[in-house]
């Protein structure tokens, strides 16, 4: 990328926002005869225009574009069919000739290819799988912590919050060491008489990695939800006759949804995007929708990064649908995943 | 017989969470390379880690990147929460949402979106670079921190302090900045604590050549762990559990 050019129109749209911003700040000053509170934001408001508005626009953009800057979908072609871009740069000329040969494009390995998609539809299944195991582990556990009557419960719930703000790629690492061949588990394993298990490299194994990360983000907006849940309601359940499940499941349960719509997003969104966990627990052989990404920007040919920006938008488009779908369900933000 | 069943359960789960974390701070201490014999307690690879030039370069870059954003993200941040506090319905509604973005996209669409304003505007990725990710990334905390000061703080005080002929910047540094400098210290705290945990934005906008802690860590355990990351990344976990629940009952009792 290092011979990328900026288009003209880049210039003048960086001095013309540069210009309308200042314009803008100047106009309200005046207006308002004098200076205002909302003026100290005015930093920040240009920082999240250059930083977060102009970033996301820009993945936009290279995704519709080729290396020259010329409009194309052909980005989005190559998501579809991975072996597009190839048979494109051999052009219909070279192709007609093979097929004259008698070989068709299946042999040559440049026949329709659905590796794209079918990465996404495994990285959306190993998500969804994460989540479920997540929702099924977790739920039981913040029920547990949320009950009044156990009282290490708030402090228990600080050793769920302190894994949520720590950094994953160490946690991934220390589950690495333990699962190596010559790890921990294995020891442990030989000593009782099972012998050495192959951990790592697999799918399982990126799976674990997933769940090891991810769970406190399922635990705590339940336990959130639950805790802040009027205890008088399922007292009342069972002063008018419910036994023990009944209030769980009229009660609990229903009022519980927001946290557990909360931790599902929270999970969902970084199981489907990482690419780490990946890399360091499969060794390189799963390749999960993160990877795919990661992997077209570590090349070094210009075409890979306008079909990896358009991987990413897909991705972004993904999220922006399930952030929406939460709103819908949760609109209050009850669930607060944040600490 | 329940209430066992129950705790054994949590415990259970939280094994699960911190087995890995404990055996890694085990082993750092181990002064044989082995995974699993014990060879004895040492210091070792922690003597080794300090007389690794990549490493104290990495760590070098990492505090200054960590403290550089924490600056620099808390200023922008405390003049931003001011702003949005004292703005109309609609456009702090706008703000807000705005401000939610980088806190809810997943933090590799980040990365690489910075990374193309990098390219698009061709600025070589580095130190700056990355700096500028971290700053975009821990001013929405800062502003998060310090919104629920100003919201207790009284209304009508700045206002007070104009009419008694205080200019907006003495107004800001003299009525609103003491009262909501305990949120202003959080934020500053929980920047230093993001940017110095951070990998994926990281490993997005720099070169190879200028690394962090983290992106450190992953590309030698591409290869394997060694002892001497056991140990380094021990010492991050403790550092940065520290760092974490400070500012975790710090945060506590301002929103109490």
């Amino acid at each position: 990328m290092t011979n990328f050019k900026v288009p003209v129109w880049g210039y003048w749209l960086m001095g013309i926002g540069l210009a309308a911003f200042i314009g803008l700040l100047i106009a309200y000053i005046r207006k308002n005869r004098g200076f205002r509170r909302p003026i100290f934001a005015s930093p920040y408001v240009l920082w999240i225009i250059v930083f977060t508005v102009i970033p996301c626009l820009l993945v936009a953009y290279f995704s519709f574009t080729d290396p020259q800057g010329n409009f194309t979908l052909d980005n989005f072609k190559t998501f579809w069919d991975s072996n597009y871009a190839t048979r494109q740069s051999l052009g219909p000329d070279a192709l007609k000739m093979y097929e004259d040969m008698g070989l068709s494009l299946e042999d040559l390995g440049l026949g329709r290819s659905s590796i794209n998609i079918n990465t996404l539809v495994f990285s959306l299944w190993m998500a969804f799988l994460c989540t479920a195991i997540c929702l099924l582990l977790g739920y039981p556990a913040a029920h547990i912590m949320a009950d009044r009557e156990f009282r290490l419960g708030p402090t228990l719930v600080i050793l769920f919050v302190v894994p949520m703000w720590m950094n994953f790629l160490l946690r991934t690492i220390a589950l690495m060491s333990l699962m190596e061949d010559s790890g921990l588990i294995n020891s442990i394993l030989e000593w009782v008489g099972i012998g050495r298990q192959k951990l790592l490299n697999n799918t399982a194994a990126v799976q674990v990695g997933m769940i090891y990360n991810f769970l406190p983000f399922m635990v705590f907006p339940i336990y959130n939800v639950l805790n802040k849940m009027d205890y008088k309601l399922s007292e009342a359940a069972m002063d008018l006759g419910c036994d023990k499940w009944h209030v769980f499941y009229k009660v609990t349960l229903p009022l519980s949804v927001p946290g557990v719509v909360s931790g599902i997003t929270m999970v969902f969104m970084p199981a489907v995007t990482t690419f780490y966990i990946s890399r360091l627990l499969g060794g390189g052989k799963i390749q999960l929708f993160g990877d795919l990404i990661e992997s077209k920007f570590l090349s070094t040919s210009l075409n890979e990064w306008n079909v990896g920006s358009a991987l990413s938008l897909i991705m972004m488009i993904l999220i922006l649908l399930s952030l929406g779908l939460l709103n819908k369900v949760d609109p209050e933000g009850e669930g607060g995943g944040m600490v | 017989m329940m209430k066992f069943i129950k705790r054994f359960y949590l415990g259970l789960i939280l094994a699960f969470l911190y087995i890995p974390i404990v055996v890694l701070i085990v082993q750092s201490f181990n002064a044989g390379k082995s995974r699993a014999k014990w060879e004895g307690f040492s210091f070792r690879w922690y003597g080794e880690l300090f007389h690794d030039p990549n490493i104290m370069n990495a760590l070098v870059i990492t505090l200054a990147i960590a403290l550089l954003a924490a600056i620099f993200s808390t200023i922008i941040g405390t003049l931003a929460a001011i702003g949005i506090h004292a703005m109309k319905k609609r456009p702090q509604h706008l703000m807000l949402t705005l401000n939610n973005i980088p806190m809810t996209m997943p933090d590799i669409v980040t990365g690489i979106s910075l990374m193309l304003l990098f390219i698009f505007t061709q600025v070589e990725r580095g130190f700056v670079t990355m700096l500028l990710a971290h700053i975009t990334f821990d001013v929405p905390y800062v502003i998060l921190s310090v919104m629920p000061k100003l919201k207790q703080m009284n209304k009508h005080s700045y206002e007070a302090a104009l009419d008694l002929g205080a200019t907006p910047v003495y107004a800001l540094t003299h009525v609103i900045l003491p009262e909501v400098m305990p949120g202003v210290i959080t934020g500053a705290m929980l920047a230093f604590t993001l940017s110095l945990d951070d990998f994926t934005i990281s490993y997005f906008t720099t070169n190879p050549l200028v690394q962090n802690l983290s992106t450190l860590i992953y590309s030698q355990a591409r290869k394997g762990i060694k002892p001497t990351m056991n140990a380094l990344s021990a010492l991050m976990f403790v550092a940065l559990l520290a760092l974490l629940l400070v500012v975790n009952k710090r945060s506590a009792k301002e929103e109490a």
